[in-house]
């Protein structure tokens, strides 16, 4: 008996052709070697190194309790707003920079994609990952924060990886989205830092949910169409997992759950559609 | 009956032109027409087949062979002939149009090496990122980590950063990487290119143990001298078709004799922009290299003369025809000299037809390979065509025996000029 042999068959792509997760998982040690690339790279390169992945919600932390928190003078349901900003900007950059960083990456990796096959879904998904881990520095600050300003979690933490996962799906499928339209139209490049601003001022990153909540059930709407917006989720439910607020958003979360869960499949569907033409067009 | 290692079936690939690098959509322009095209469809009542499909060009056509294992087996062909085409479908990097690949084996590919190489990790780093990108496993990486280091002789700059590398250490140190993948199948190409040539001779031999390790290779080179090391078998590419598939020394006879008789068409390869460019206003549909008693030739020696006959097609309007003739140097790929003349200034109409022929008296160039450059255009718009690299090289040699690059000092270097003088123009 012959070991079982590896036969590779190339043919004309169908239209109907899904993901091959099997196809994908053998490609894992390239997944993990570029997202090492990139970690290993940007903190080699910038000058303030790690301290950057803190830096930058430490800042929108402090511009935002300055301006929204104390000039504003907006609430934060009753948590001190530098706390309540931050839980929010924590998953808020996590998104911002993933779909920053995602968005552009398969242009970025143009020569790779020219000379190398490997499933194209592992570029975009490499940069979302590299961003975990400036996800993970940023997030030891909260607990300075918390500490100093003596807010603390209750059980409801242990819903945070969860949140995480939801975060996670959502920058994914839209940053499948934005990089596969991007190899396409590169108009997307300008497109896609204005999509991220726009969608910061419809999340409760700088006000609460309440707010937008009680105006849409005072208008006869029920409170959870605001969590269609994915991250709204995301953003309420890492406040109320950390900081222990009593809002109780589930049904915030699962309306956003759904959504983030459309957004990943069809993001994955329209990626492998066009996957096959990237390197004739890259 | 053993299956071959690898099985070609009637492989064919289309590409739309415009579908390629330089040449991208927009977002809003693609709305702005769709939203058009919505609103004609509501305005008017008939439906408007006015959306024409794009041109395609063939750039592999029914394209069938098989490899056997252990086989080392040669591809090759002029530029733009579809041979890396070939191997981009077989990598999976660009999908066929129709038709079938059937491979049995572990595959490994090679189109380029130091693919993925980043300047800022350190050689030690690079070598564990760049063998994953060619499919290396972990395992495998750390096994064969020291005879990688020792073939590519940078053991004491190992944990440098690649950026500080000299170009000949970072090209070492990546071909090191790929002669170390033990696929059972291994597609190349052209990678010999690179590097001094001592370490060039060290690759080729590396390539025959290779080869002599039973595994099957699909070699596409340039370098005949390789090709002819390494193969027994080799096959000719011509305009996206097998033009001769048989033993070496037969397919190079065969290829010397279509450099030969060289031919460059209005649509020969258009899909690839580093050959053919230009926005396609009139473009060349003859190109030949013709010595001084007007036959086909493309080796020359010094104090030879050489005549460029041109000929083009209008294919809309233009108001004047300039035309360049370039030779680019065979090392660095920059331009070393261009002549250039006008074919006529005033409005051509499209339809309109002509040829221009242009001696290069009694030529003082050094002796050496010379990649050719036409281009056709006016001054204030895009270039109309541009071909580029597409002939076979001009071959300039010192005399009738010698054709190794001999120092001659009075042959200028650099940028340089050359007389130049139009011998007719046919309209």
């Amino acid at each position: 008996m012959q070991p079982p042999e590896q036969i590779t068959v190339i043919k004309a792509p169908s239209r109907w052709d899904f993901v091959d997760f099997t196809h994908l998982w053998e490609y894992r040690e390239l997944l993990f070697f570029l997202v090492w690339r990139d970690v290993k790279v940007r903190y080699k390169q910038t000058a303030l190194g790690v301290s950057w992945a803190i830096l930058q919600p430490l800042f929108s932390m402090i511009v935002f309790t300055i301006f929204f928190g104390r000039i504003a003078g907006i609430e934060s349901d009753g948590i001190p707003y530098p706390v309540f900003s931050y839980a929010a900007l924590l998953p808020w950059t996590f998104f911002a920079q993933g779909l920053t960083q995602s968005s552009g990456s398969l242009v970025s990796s143009a020569n790779l994609i020219r000379k190398v096959y490997f499933p194209r879904v592992i570029i975009p998904v490499s940069s979302v990952l590299a961003g975990v881990v400036d996800f993970l520095l940023a997030f030891s600050l909260l607990f300075i924060l918390m500490a100093y300003y003596n807010v603390w979690p209750n059980r409801s933490i242990i819903w945070l990886p969860l949140l995480f996962l939801l975060a996670f799906s959502t920058v994914l499928g839209v940053g499948m989205w934005l990089s596969a339209l991007y190899v396409k139209y590169r108009d997307v490049k300008y497109i896609a830092p204005f999509i991220i601003q726009m969608w910061l001022f419809v999340t409760p990153v700088i006000y609460p949910a309440s707010i937008v909540t009680s105006r849409l059930e005072s208008a006869n709407f029920p409170g959870w169409i605001y969590g269609l917006n994915p991250m709204v989720g995301v953003v309420e439910g890492f406040r109320w997992a950390l900081l222990g607020t009593q809002s109780q958003p589930y049904a915030l979360i699962v309306a956003s759950g759904v959504v983030s869960a459309l957004l990943l499949i069809s993001g994955l569907f329209v990626f492998n559609q066009m996957e096959k033409s990237f390197a004739d067009v890259v | 009956m053993i299956e071959p290692a690898i099985k070609v079936t009637d492989l064919g690939k289309r590409y739309r032109l415009g579908e390629h690098i330089g040449d991208y959509q927009t977002l809003r322009d693609s709305i702005a027409k769709t939203a058009k095209r919505v609103f004609s469809r509501l305005t008017t009542s008939t439906p408007t087949n006015e959306r024409k499909a794009p041109p395609t060009i063939w750039a592999l056509r029914d394209v069938s062979f098989q490899v056997g294992r252990g086989e080392v087996v040669g591809i090759i062909g002029r530029n733009g002939a579809g041979k890396t085409t070939l191997l981009k479908v077989l990598s999976r990097i660009t999908p066929p149009t129709r038709g079938q690949v059937e491979l049995r084996g572990e595959v490994g590919s090679l189109l380029e090496v130091g693919t993925g190489f980043h300047p800022e990790l350190s050689g030690r780093e690079n070598i564990y990122l760049n063998g994953a990108i060619l499919g290396m496993a972990r395992v495998d990486i750390t096994r064969k980590f020291d005879e990688i280091v020792e073939f590519a002789e940078v053991r004491k700059f190992i944990d440098t950063p690649v950026k500080r590398y000299s170009s000949g250490m970072a090209t070492r140190l990546a071909f090191s990487v790929a002669a170390h993948m033990e696929p059972e199948i291994l597609l190349v190409d052209e990678v010999l290119a690179v590097g001094d040539l001592a370490f060039q001779k060290r690759c080729i031999g590396k390539m025959s143990q290779v080869a002599e390790a039973g595994r099957t290779i699909l070699f596409v080179s340039h370098n005949m001298q390789a090709v002819r090391n390494l193969c027994q078998r080799t096959i000719l590419i011509e305009e996206g078709r097998v033009a001769c598939d048989a033993p070496t020394p037969t397919t190079i006879d065969q290829f010397n004799e279509l450099l030969r008789t060289q031919k460059v068409s209005a649509d020969t390869a258009l899909h690839h922009p580093e050959h053919r460019r230009g926005n396609g206003s009139v473009r060349f549909t003859s190109v030949e290299i013709l010595n001084s008693d007007e036959d086909p030739s493309f080796n020359f020696r010094m104090n030879d003369s050489i005549i460029f006959r041109l000929s083009f097609e209008v294919f809309s309007e233009v108001d004047e025809l300039k035309v360049v003739v370039g030779l680019r140097s065979s090392l660095t790929g920059d331009i070393v000299t261009t002549v250039r003349h006008t074919v006529f200034d005033r409005p051509a109409l499209a339809g309109t037809v002509a040829s221009i022929t242009v001696e290069l008296p009694e030529i003082t160039i050094r002796p050496g390979q010379y990649p050719l450059y036409f281009w056709l255009g006016d001054d204030l718009t895009r270039p109309f065509d541009v071909v580029d690299d597409l002939t076979a090289p001009l071959v300039v040699s010192v005399g009738p025996e010698t054709s190794d690059l001999g120092f001659v000092a009075e042959a200028p270097v650099g940028y340089f000029s050359i007389p130049s003088r139009v011998l007719s123009i046919d309209l």
